[in-house]
């Protein structure tokens, strides 16, 4: 019954040809400079861009010393900054999540929508928004880091119940099903709590703004602490990914690897939901994007991710200033009405959708 | 197999192997006999009490004697106009979702591609919640837009995956990547309106039977009496579709036209389902695992998957009624509360390795 999508076991046909793709270090380093130069233009337009008309001048003074009696320079300065950083926090950890929840879990539909990661952190706000009368972002969101927590350990406990402990089949298996529980959860308190219901729709949009400069800052530790894990984790996955039997051959220690993984998949989750929202999507698309242009090696695809998943989600965030003023749309919205046609592309593009 | 015995011939051997296979196979036909049988009791059990439980409890006997002619007036209204077509609504729809998830997890083999992960509910949804937040659709017209919904996203799906044939793993990912989509629609038209319209569509999302009545009984069970036919005869195919395309294709089956086919019932089954309740959560999705687990070794175990979701629906919607006094809880919270850590103890219980769903 599991499929190939699931067990993620490989040909030894489709191994040969994964390694004649596979680049050489010189190329796939000057790439990733190349991504970056791409995420600094990004990250520049993410300043230029929005309504409230700014000169470019102003932007610049505005980030490097700002006058905040110029209108200009005080958007800057005041939400365009924020918004910048939130974007590339939160890019940053979806990125490496999804990376390294696909590389645990052995399937390429890894990501916190699938795994129950974002069901555990709405559930959460959901709760204190209802239960405890919280009305501020800044009140919420930690409880949503919580909810994120809570849910990957449930997740990742029940996956590993019974004699074999977690197999990727039932780590996904467990997350779906978590999800539908913890959603339904959100859904009955939400539908007996009109109040509640009408902050949470604007919460599950997800969104860049209105995170102050003070919630950035108590969260970026954690993002750093999370990012720093999930890069040293590139051998192990390349190891995981031949195979719990293979990898133990090799001298690798299963158990710790996943449970190091489930720690920064948390770490990295939890501040992503309390920068933006429940965003979906990012963390799918962003590791498979990743490992076109890298081939399957771990140690490249995570560096990657981490920085094309900030220029999709600022490009993203950009794209939804603009497409429909005088309002925006939520970066959360445009992720994944425009993500889904490069992932459609690419998935088309491939024979076979490797790990 | 036993070593030659002094005085044996090869035929009585040969004779002795094939009573053997007809053993076996008589054990699992009979344990599969025996499981549908199980079930279908326990539907019609309680399907009974639903119809006497209420507000005004009614013994099983006026029950019985209403449905057919009798009764006072009070009774027959009660039994006649509320309990039972909701019950048979629920009954119908949990039929309708058990079979479509079914037929998806067998056909592409991933235990993931039911209906409501792979972008077909998410089609409804959109459809359905776009039509009646922007343009005021109600009732019928409503349920027309789900169905249609479902019905252009598993197109769409299909074609999209369309790569000189279609891949169960392009499917799913490719399902799981639009659904996304999709669902991101439903919740900006929902941000976007007014707060009663989008707290009455966020409950039409969740999946409910409340207030449901003959008006959706009857299309749904023409359409279902026109589909499971269908997808009875086209399931055929899953047999040999399950090996593998390769093997299927040297087994004489016409791969592409037969899986076009299933697909094709499967998303009808969803999409009906969703029209006459909403996107019902999880039935499609633990109604093939858990059927399977009851009769192990008989494939799809599709009429099992049917009767596993047509009682999920029945015992959940009793409890959506009844659990909370003063409280109409949807339905939908229900069968994910109840189904799903029923899945995660299957799931837990699994001894074999990856063999999970």
């Amino acid at each position: 019954m599991s499929g190939p999508v699931l067990q993620g076991t490989k040909e030894p046909t489709t191994r040969t040809s994964e390694r004649r793709r596979a680049r050489s270090r010189p190329v796939l380093a000057l790439g990733l400079l190349a991504a970056v130069a791409v995420l600094l233009l990004t990250v520049l337009a993410s300043l230029a861009v929005g309504s409230g008309d700014v000169a470019l001048a102003d932007v610049l003074d505005g980030v490097f010393h700002p006058d905040l009696g110029v209108k200009g320079q005080l958007i800057v300065q005041e939400v365009r900054i924020p918004r910048t950083v939130a974007g590339l926090l939160a890019g940053a950890a979806l990125g490496l999540a999804g990376t390294v929840m696909q590389g645990v879990a052995r399937n390429p539909l890894a990501d916190p929508q699938l795994l129950g990661v974002n069901a555990g952190a709405s559930v959460a706000v959901v709760c204190s928004i209802s239960f405890f009368g919280f009305t501020v972002v800044t009140q919420y969101i930690w409880f949503g880091f919580l909810g994120a927590l809570l849910a990957a350990l449930l997740v990742y406990g029940v996956g590993s119940l019974g004699r074999e402990g977690a197999t990727p089949v039932k780590l996904a298996l467990a997350g779906a099903a978590t999800s539908a529980v913890l959603t339904s959860v959100t859904s009955a308190v939400l539908l007996q709590d009109r109040e509640s219901y009408d902050r949470f729709r604007f919460w599950q949009l997800g969104t860049l703004t209105a995170r102050d400069a003070d919630v950035l800052w108590q969260v970026s530790p954690f993002v750093v602490a999370g990012a720093v894990l999930a890069l040293l984790l590139g051998p192990q996955l390349n190891a995981l990914s031949l195979g719990d039997d293979l990898a133990r051959g090799l001298g690798q220690r299963v158990g710790l690897a996943r449970l190091v993984s489930a720690l920064a998949v948390v770490l990295l989750c939890g501040a992503a939901t309390v920068v933006a929202g429940p965003i979906g999507f990012v963390g799918l698309a962003v590791p498979h994007a990743a490992r076109l242009i890298t081939g399957p090696d771990y140690r490249w695809v995570l560096p990657y991710s981490m920085v094309l998943a900030p220029v999709m989600l600022l490009v993203a965030d950009i794209v939804g200033r603009v497409v429909a003023p005088p309002g925006e749309v939520q970066v959360g919205v445009v992720t994944a009405a425009i993500g889904c046609v490069p992932f459609i592309w690419l998935v088309r593009r491939r024979k076979q959708v490797e790990l | 197999m036993t070593g030659t015995r002094l005085g044996e011939t090869p035929d009585a051997r040969l004779a002795d192997a094939v009573r053997t296979v007809a053993r076996v196979r008589d054990r699992g036909r009979r344990r599969s006999v025996v499981v549908v049988a199980g079930l279908l009791a326990a539907v019609v059990a309680v399907f009974a009490v639903s119809l006497s439980v209420g507000d005004m409890v009614l013994p099983l006997g006026t029950v019985v004697e209403t449905l057919f002619g009798g009764g006072d007036g009070g009774s027959r209204f009660v039994v006649l106009e509320l309990r039972l077509p909701r019950a048979l609504l629920a009954v119908l729809v949990g039929v309708g979702f058990g079979l479509s998830g079914a037929v998806f997890q067998s056909l592409l083999r991933n235990p993931l591609a039911s209906p409501d992960i792979i972008g077909i509910s998410a089609g409804a949804s959109a459809v359905a919640v776009t039509a009646s937040l922007l343009f005021q659709v109600s009732g019928l017209a409503l349920s027309g837009s789900a169905l249609s919904g479902s019905m252009a996203a598993g197109a769409a799906i299909y074609l999209l995956a369309w790569r000189q044939g279609v891949a169960g793993q392009r499917l799913v990912l490719i399902g799981v990547g639009f659904g996304t989509g999709l669902s991101s629609v439903v919740w900006y038209v929902m941000a976007r309106s007014d707060t009663t319209d989008a707290q009455e569509a966020y409950l039409w999302l969740t999946g409910t039977l409340n207030g449901r009545s003959w008006g959706q009984v009857w299309p749904l069970l023409t359409a279902l009496a026109v589909l499971v036919p269908l997808t009875a005869l086209a399931a055929r195919a899953l047999g040999p579709l399950r090996l593998g395309d390769d093997a299927a294709a040297g087994l004489g089956a016409r791969v592409e036209r037969d899986r076009l086919a299933l697909l094709g019932c499967a998303t009808a089954l969803a999409g009906v389902a969703t029209a006459a309740a909403g996107p019902v959560g999880f039935v499609a999705f633990v109604a093939g695992p858990i059927a399977r687990r009851l009769v192990p070794g008989r494939g799809a175990a599709l009429p099992h998957a049917a009767l596993t979701g047509a009682l999920i629906v029945l015992v959940a919607d009793l409890g959506a009624q009844h659990l909370l006094p003063s409280v109409q809880l949807p339905v939908g919270v229900v069968t994910s509360i109840i189904g799903a850590p029923y899945l995660l103890l299957l799931l837990a219980r699994a001894n074999r390795g990856g063999s999970g769903g």
